[in-house]
């Protein structure tokens, strides 16, 4: 039977609990609380594995990624939410107490989810756990969906979102995943875990934030602006909270963390972090129904690149010569047509706190009441479609991936044998389309690359063994038995 | 000649360039700037491309009709059992003996025969004084005379003194007058002793360094930046073109560092310069899609540099990131562009 989703454990010293060393929750993990979990016992030997990492052009880019994505994430949420009638912001003051935000997700551990440079830890682990913050925050979301009986709360997922102490582990300085293995990685973690059931809507979350996000780096007039499209969500975000001052503390904190960690950088630094940041989405060409309806987006999946509006700030418009004497004096004045139709930049966007941004990359698309599909078609048909490379399995990715298989052995993996009381967000506007984007996703986009094996293997990793059994539950959830209950029954599972 | 000023614009010129049958590539062009390496062996009238991936570079070789004739791979050397880093750049150095090719990465300095079969040498990248927050690599590469210069992300300039066969490489000498991560070097063969400036190289905030190359290399001046990067320098006859991240090309004069012509050349970052040596044709692609062509004279009166617009050639929806002319005279060019998986070419009418 399926492990029952958790009531937040209140009953726990929590303050300070991110800080400690890893710990074994005997009174939820059932069987296998009995021994404590030594890290430095459980350790896997994993010298041969090294790191996934791709070489890093710019080891500041994670946060950003981070952000945005998370960002985009929360639009979309907030979108389905609002088109399926359920209010988002109801104020509530039980079950999810002022210590629960503090503590951030359930089972998160931010020691587990970082590389430093020489550090020793294995990548897959880092990769999987970090990942599984991400999923974290959907399952989280959707056990508060179910405890307040359909009614939810952004702020729960956004004060985990900027828990302190994960930003703060997030803003040191790290190298970034290998594109390839973080989505291959988050898909699995997915496919195995909570989206089991529901494979098209968690693909077509990530398809949204990623190619979103993705425009807008491609779209930002200077590498710099990459900063102004976090503060863009960040805006919004703090819009989606304006309730509550606690959670609003966190977002511009991290706004405080962003400034001091990027106020600073040149602008070479930051056309290092953009092209990281473009190395990470290359090959990426999933269509999007509301960049292809907006223009923005071409049939084959590019996006479009305008070449009219305003320059970048502190860029002339092109169009004049201009020509020097020895002294400096300018001799001769000539024009010429350069092709693009530009105007002057207007006003530079604010990098403080409050203020105008300019730029509109960033801010919510989905705030006005659209419905937006993914295309899951491969768009370029060409022999020349970087698929080839990008779908065949990387043996070194593999041998990773196997390995953080291994890793989550221990989780039990099973189907709930009844109609189980639960919530489901579905992303797409009817249940028909979503079985049917199921079925027609294609082939090279389901990662066959492995199979996480649910197996009681002894030598599963316990450290993680004891990460996952946090995130399980305690509690029935409120026996509200509405349509389509199999998310949330995919929530337990894990 | 420059034309008389003129408050429009030109005048309406023929079409010069038209576009080629495209080359297909393996995998797309990573966002790197001078993510294009050409190489041209007109004996078996065949043209080499070289383009970065991103953990690996594609290397073919072309007929003149753009049909791919022969591909291979290279990665970035590492340790076994890792993923295998990025690539910065790739390019082909012409020296007065023979070709090599240069690969720079996260790692470090690869050197292989000019067809890719045989590395020849490679130089590990010490992180000896890297702090954690910056990420190393080397990236800029150019040969002037018998040497080979690679520029590093600490500012520094690695000098190889390369032998006429064989691998024997020595690093000879390391050039300081950078600050920040190196972006580009260019240089040209000495035109006798009025051109002494034989090598310059660019920087991330757009400092440019003078050289004179030789067993020591010289510094001769500094060309101050203006915060922008300059992510690709050409030298022709003395003269210095620069293109950086505002969309702005300069030239100056080698010896003096002094500003001849300033060009409004692009609505964002310029990624690539390049040059026709015999007919002093410069090209500059950006990141607005665009790929200007443009004429460098030296005024018979003033004896300064002046420029012409020659041709501007829009590659729509592309965030260019490599273009090279294909041949010395100028009459065709070759365009990479991020996530675009071919070279686009144009030729002349």
């Amino acid at each position: 039977m399926s492990v029952r989703l958790p009531r937040l454990p209140t009953s726990r010293t929590l303050i300070g609990f991110l800080s400690q060393p890893p710990r074994c929750p005997g009174n939820q993990a059932g069987g296998r609380g009995g021994q404590a979990a030594r890290p430095s016992a459980t350790q896997p030997q994993v010298s041969s594995l090294a790191s996934l990492i791709s070489g890093t052009m710019s080891v500041r880019t994670l946060p950003l990624l981070f952000l945005n994505l998370g960002g985009e994430m929360l639009y979309i949420l907030d979108q389905r939410l609002r088109a399926q009638n359920i209010p988002g912001n109801k104020a509530r003051k039980d079950e999810w107490t002022e210590v629960d935000r503090k503590r951030g997700p359930v089972g998160f551990h931010q020691e587990n989810y970082f590389i430093r440079p020489g550090s020793k830890k294995n990548t897959a682990e880092v990769l999987g756990t970090l990942l599984l913050y991400f999923t974290t925050f959907l399952k989280q979301f959707l056990a508060q969906l179910l405890r307040h009986g359909g009614i939810s709360v952004l702020n729960d997922i956004i004060s985990t979102m900027f828990n302190q102490k994960f930003m703060e582990e997030l803003f040191k300085p790290q190298e970034l995943y290998s594109k390839k293995a973080l989505r291959t990685v988050y898909d699995r973690l997915a496919h195995a875990s909570i989206m089991r059931l529901n494979q098209a809507s968690m693909d077509k979350l990530y398809d949204l934030m990623t190619m979103a996000f993705k425009h807008q780096v491609l779209l930002c007039p200077r590498p710099k602006d990459v900063l102004l499209v976090t503060f863009n969500h960040l805006d919004a975000i703090k819009g989606f909270i304006q309730d509550s001052p606690t959670i609003l503390h966190q977002v511009e904190e991290t706004f405080r963390q962003l400034t001091e960690t990027y106020g600073g950088l040149s602008a070479g630094e930051f056309q290092m972090i953009r092209q990281t940041l473009l190395t990470f989405f290359q090959d990426l060409h999933i269509r999007v129904s509301i960049f292809l309806k907006d223009k923005v987006q071409n049939s084959n999946g590019r996006f479009v690149l305008p070449v009219s509006g305003p320059v970048p700030w502190g860029t002339e418009v092109p169009g004049l010569i201009r020509m020097f004497n020895n002294k400096g004096k300018e001799v001769k004045k000539v024009q010429f047509k350069h092709g693009g139709n530009y105007v002057m930049a207007p006003k530079e966007g604010s990098f403080e706190l409050y203020g105008d941004r300019v730029l509109k990359l960033g801010t919510n698309m989905y705030s006005m009441n659209r419905t937006v599909e993914t295309h899951m078609s491969r768009a370029s048909k060409n022999s020349t479609s970087p698929s080839q490379e990008s779908i065949a399995p990387n043996p070194l990715a593999k041998e990773e991936l196997n390995f953080l298989a291994r890793l989550m052995g221990g989780m039990e993996i099973k189907k709930p044998s009844g109609p189980e009381p639960g919530f489901r967000l579905n992303l797409f506007t009817t249940d028909e389309e979503e079985e049917q984007a199921a079925l027609t996703r294609p082939e090279e986009l389901s990662y066959e690359v492995i199979n996480i094996q649910a197996t009681q293997d002894q030598q599963r990793n316990e450290e993680l063994a004891r990460i996952m059994g946090e995130l399980e539950v305690t509690d029935q959830p409120r026996q509200s038995a509405s349509k389509g209950e199999d998310l949330l029954a995919m929530m337990d599972e894990l | 000649m420059v034309a008389a000023d003129s408050p429009g614009p030109p005048d309406t010129k023929v079409r010069m360039f038209r576009r080629e049958r495209s080359i297909p590539l393996r995998s797309s062009a990573a966002a790197l700037c001078n993510n294009l390496s050409v190489l041209q062996v007109p004996s078996r009238n065949l043209t080499h491309f070289g383009v970065v991936h991103g953990p690996s570079a594609q290397l073919l070789s072309a007929a003149p009709e753009g049909v791919p004739l022969a591909q291979r791979q290279l990665q970035a050397k590492e340790g076994v059992g890792v993923s295998p880093p990025l690539i910065t750049q790739v390019h082909w150095c012409v020296l007065p003996f023979r070709v090599l090719l240069v690969l720079t990465s996260h790692r470090g300095i690869q050197m292989y025969e000019s067809d890719g079969s045989v590395m020849v040498y490679w130089h590990a990248l010490d992180s000896g004084d890297a702090s954690p927050v910056q990420a190393m690599f080397a990236r800029g590469i150019a040969s002037s005379g018998h040497f080979i210069c690679v520029g590093t992300w600490s500012g520094r300039v690695l000098v190889f003194d390369i032998p006429a066969k064989g691998p024997n490489i020595v690093l000879s000498e390391e050039l300081a007058g950078h600050q920040t991560p190196i972006t580009d070097i260019a240089a040209e063969p000495a035109q006798g002793q009025d051109c002494m400036a034989d090598m310059v190289t660019a920087d991330d905030s757009g400092l440019l360094c003078v050289w004179r190359s030789g067993p020591e290399f010289k510094l001769l001046t500094q060309i101050p930046g203006f915060g922008v990067p300059c992510p690709s320098v050409q030298l022709w006859h003395g003269t210095v073109a620069a293109g950086y991240g505002d969309g702005q090309v300069r030239l100056y004069e080698a010896s003096t560092g002094t500003l001849h012509v300033q060009i409004s050349a692009h609505a964002r970052a310029i990624c690539a310069l390049d040059l026709a040596p015999e007919v002093g044709k410069l090209l500059s692609a950006a990141e607005d899609t665009f790929v200007h062509i443009w004429k460098l004279t030296r005024s018979p009166e003033s004896g300064y540099t002046e420029v012409e617009h020659c041709h501007g050639e829009c590659v729509p929806d592309t965030q260019v990131c490599g273009a090279r002319f294909c041949d010395p005279s100028g009459s065709c060019f070759a365009v990479t562009g991020y996530d675009l998986a071919e070279i686009v070419r144009f030729s002349s009418v």
